[in-house]
């Protein structure tokens, strides 16, 4: 994005794809987003930091995505007393970002939403966690809050209240809907019931440390962490990693990919009354999770993605074995395509189910596979030319009718993708070291690391601290945009589709909540 | 109809035998006994989700793949701890669900058993304890058995649930707490009669 035209100064940003970096103005804050939005633009994340130990006040941190790369709008708050202008009149999912940055560093948003959302009466309400002179105290119990959900009133209309204990193996969270008879006229979501201190964690943690915590902020999407966290860190340092380093990292996101989508495939077609679809799905994800240990030591990839590269090598029997699972895997796969969209029953469920225009995904952000299900072409493995992506020319999935049944496509076409990408990535492996040494990091040094997981964008920023320390590190997964698009997908759906439709997103509640 | 019955019978039958109950994951030896006069070779469990990563649900998942069959061990995961004679918690506990397992806890009828899942639901793992987590499980509600493990795979998972109902697992009752007086204490630590039962 060209922001000189608004006066605004840039200076580069340290990350793998091109990005910049700009102090503004509150004036310059929205005219940049709306530059932004009417560019194609989208907010990527938005989060606050404690700057009072520098006599900077407080920091807003606003992290926009184009097709040029990323611009990190940096607006300074002199006191806890100033606010900075509503951000969600432009970008509709920042509102639940800039009440968690409030809720964490009490930072103060012109905004008509100023209930709590990260807070949940666990500490005071004046009382924020990620400022620096913040000391939690033994007496501060678990509390009780009366959140305001919005209400609809009318004749026959009542409310259903699940969670935070959900019946079937999920992660917490509740979901107010309002019913009449079985359709939904309203769903609201109430999150943050993960909420365990992973931004404050972060600041006591070491640079390798801090990888191992990047690897368990959402442990289905490890590898996506984990590698955005390394690539943030490795730009700080300025370091090269070495390319076959790279090209592993890649063989183990698209694992990570065909891991997930093998599984959410499997409990889609339970969830659509089609139990062979689990048992063969969940087979398949088993075999592949099994060969993950074999090779990498771990079945779910954690913390094979270290700081200068990765911590298992690829022998080449191994490599033959994964060639030969792969093939395996997309036999199977297709015959189950086959089985899934021959399937009249499972079809009546997925079709028209948890519909969401390409319109109303653009205008929410919607992101990653669900975005492309919708019409929304973003990849960043297509976008930039990010190693190794740059050489294994990514077929970008995509479908416009955004319903179930989209998303379950998209899920068959990019675990295919993906395990054809593997095949290149094992014909083409360079040779190399796995592992290059990290040079101790310069203080106070900002960087961002984003990797297209398999839900979408992840998104890691942190600026060093002194020695080796971190002195901020802001993860953000996909999950922020994504969360506030099912309240519209489920709109006009009835409750026993609830399930299936929000299994076709299977978005992360730790990820989000952190 | 017909592409779907051969894909069945071209997998055939994939599970595997179960592993044996690892006795050293148990912490706490109660009521194993009785429980397991009570539920035979039937056992329900309600999962919960008190903070974790997801990554132990993942292996949790696994346990229902046709490799490990929980079910085909007499074991199924229900939808309500009304229903359930174990929880399987994984962690750390975040202090916004604490209240809420507590709750569930007290909703779980007696007799009941708790399995800590993972490294952070038996020790608070990598988050620990903090403004925000309440770290291991039992410093909430008590915890029988504790499967360690970042995230425990499947087979460990599955040796932790079968410890804590093996009766090869149950210490002296007498060391355990217990409210139960007279004849079902005597019953329960093998001494008496034994209790009728609800179950067939």
């Amino acid at each position: 994005m060209n922001v000189s035209p608004l006066g605004i100064s840039s200076a580069s940003l340290a990350c793998a794809i091109p990005a910049q970096r700009c102090p503004v103005s509150s004036g310059q804050l929205l005219t940049a987003c709306r530059l932004a939005w009417e560019h194609g633009g989208q907010l990527a994340a938005l989060w606050a930091s404690d700057e009072r130990d520098r006599e900077r006040g407080f920091c807003v941190h606003v992290l926009l995505r184009d097709r040029d790369g990323l611009t990190l709008l940096e607006h300074t708050l002199p006191d806890g007393g100033a606010s900075y202008p509503d951000l969600s009149t432009i970008f509709p999912v920042a509102s639940r970002m800039q009440r968690a940055a409030f809720d964490l560093v009490g930072t103060q948003c012109d905004a008509d939403d100023a209930r709590p959302w990260t807070w949940q009466a666990a500490w005071p309400i004046d009382q924020f966690p990620l400022r620096r002179d913040f000391a939690a105290l033994p007496k501060w119990g678990p509390g009780e809050e009366d959140y305001p959900f919005v209400r609809v009133s009318g004749d026959g209309v009542h409310d259903i209240a699940v969670g935070p204990v959900h019946a079937g193996i999920i992660e917490p969270g509740h979901f107010r809907f309002q019913v009449v008879g079985e359709k939904v006229l309203r769903l609201e979501e109430r999150l943050s019931y993960a909420h365990k201190g992973i931004e404050k964690r972060f600041e006591a943690l070491s640079i390798a440390e801090g990888s191992r915590l990047a690897g368990r902020i959402s442990g289905d999407s490890t590898v996506a962490f984990g590698w955005a966290y390394a690539q943030a860190v490795e730009a700080i340092a300025g370091l090269e990693i070495d390319r076959r380093a790279i090209w592993l990292r890649a063989l183990l996101l698209e694992r990570e990919r065909v891991a997930n989508h093998l599984g959410d495939l499997g409990y889609l077609g339970n969830d659509g009354g089609f139990a062979v679809g689990l048992a063969q799905f969940s087979r398949l994800k088993e075999d592949l999770l099994r060969l993950n240990r074999r090779v990498f030591g771990h079945r779910l990839l954690m913390d094979v993605i270290v700081p200068g590269g990765v911590a298992h090598d690829l022998a080449p029997d191994e490599a033959a074995e994964m060639r030969s699972q792969g093939a395996a895997l997309v036999r199977e796969i297709r015959v189950l395509r086959d089985i899934y969209d021959d399937h009249a029953g499972l079809q009546d469920r997925f079709r028209n189910c948890g519909r969401v225009s390409n319109e109303l995904a653009a205008k929410l952000g919607l992101c990653g596979f669900a975005a492309r299900a919708s019409g929304v072409a973003d990849d960043l493995r297509c976008d930039f030319a990010l190693a190794p992506y740059d050489a294994l020319t990514v077929r970008r999935a995509g479908h416009r009718d955004g319903d179930v049944a989209a998303r379950v496509a998209v899920r068959f076409d990019e675990a295919l993708e993906s395990l054809r990408l593997i095949d290149v990535i094992l014909d083409a492996l360079p040779q190399g070291d796995i592992l290059t040494a990290l040079p101790p990091l310069r203080e106070f040094k900002t960087a961002v690391g984003c990797v297209e997981g398999w839900r979408g964008p992840v998104w890691v920023a942190l600026e060093s601290g002194p020695a080796n320390t971190l002195r901020r590190c802001h993860p953000h997964d996909p999950s922020w945009q994504n969360w506030p698009v099912i309240e519209h997908a489920v709109i006009g759906n009835i409750v026993p589709d609830f399930p299936l439709i929000n299994k076709s997103f299977n978005l992360s509640y730790s990820g989000h909540d952190l | 109809m017909l592409h779907i019955l051969r894909q069945i019978a071209k997998c055939g039958i994939k599970t595997e035998p179960p592993p044996a109950p690892a006795d050293e994951m148990v912490l706490v030896a109660r009521l194993q006994e009785k429980i397991l006069r009570v539920l035979g070779r039937a056992l329900t469990i309600r999962q919960v989700d008190a903070g974790s990563c997801n990554g132990c649900e993942l292996e949790i998942h696994a346990l229902a793949n046709p490799y490990y069959n929980i079910e085909g061990l007499g074991i199924k995961f229900v939808a309500s701890p009304r229903h359930a004679d174990m929880l399987l918690v994984t962690g750390p506990v975040s202090k916004h669900m604490a209240i809420a397992l507590k709750r569930t806890y007290d909703a779980t009828p007696d007799p009941k058993l708790v399995v800590a899942v993972g490294d952070c639901g038996c020790s608070g793992g990598i988050f620990g304890e903090s403004y925000a987590s309440l770290g291991r499980v039992s410093n909430v509600i008590p915890v029988d058995v504790a499967v360690p493990g970042c995230p425990p795979a499947p087979v460990a998972l599955l040796q932790g649930i079968l410890a804590a109902i093996s009766v090869s697992a149950a210490a002296p009752l007498a060391t355990e707490p217990t409210m139960e007086t007279g004849a079902a204490a005597a019953a329960a630590a093998g001494t008496g009669p034994a209790p009728s039962s609800p179950v067939p």
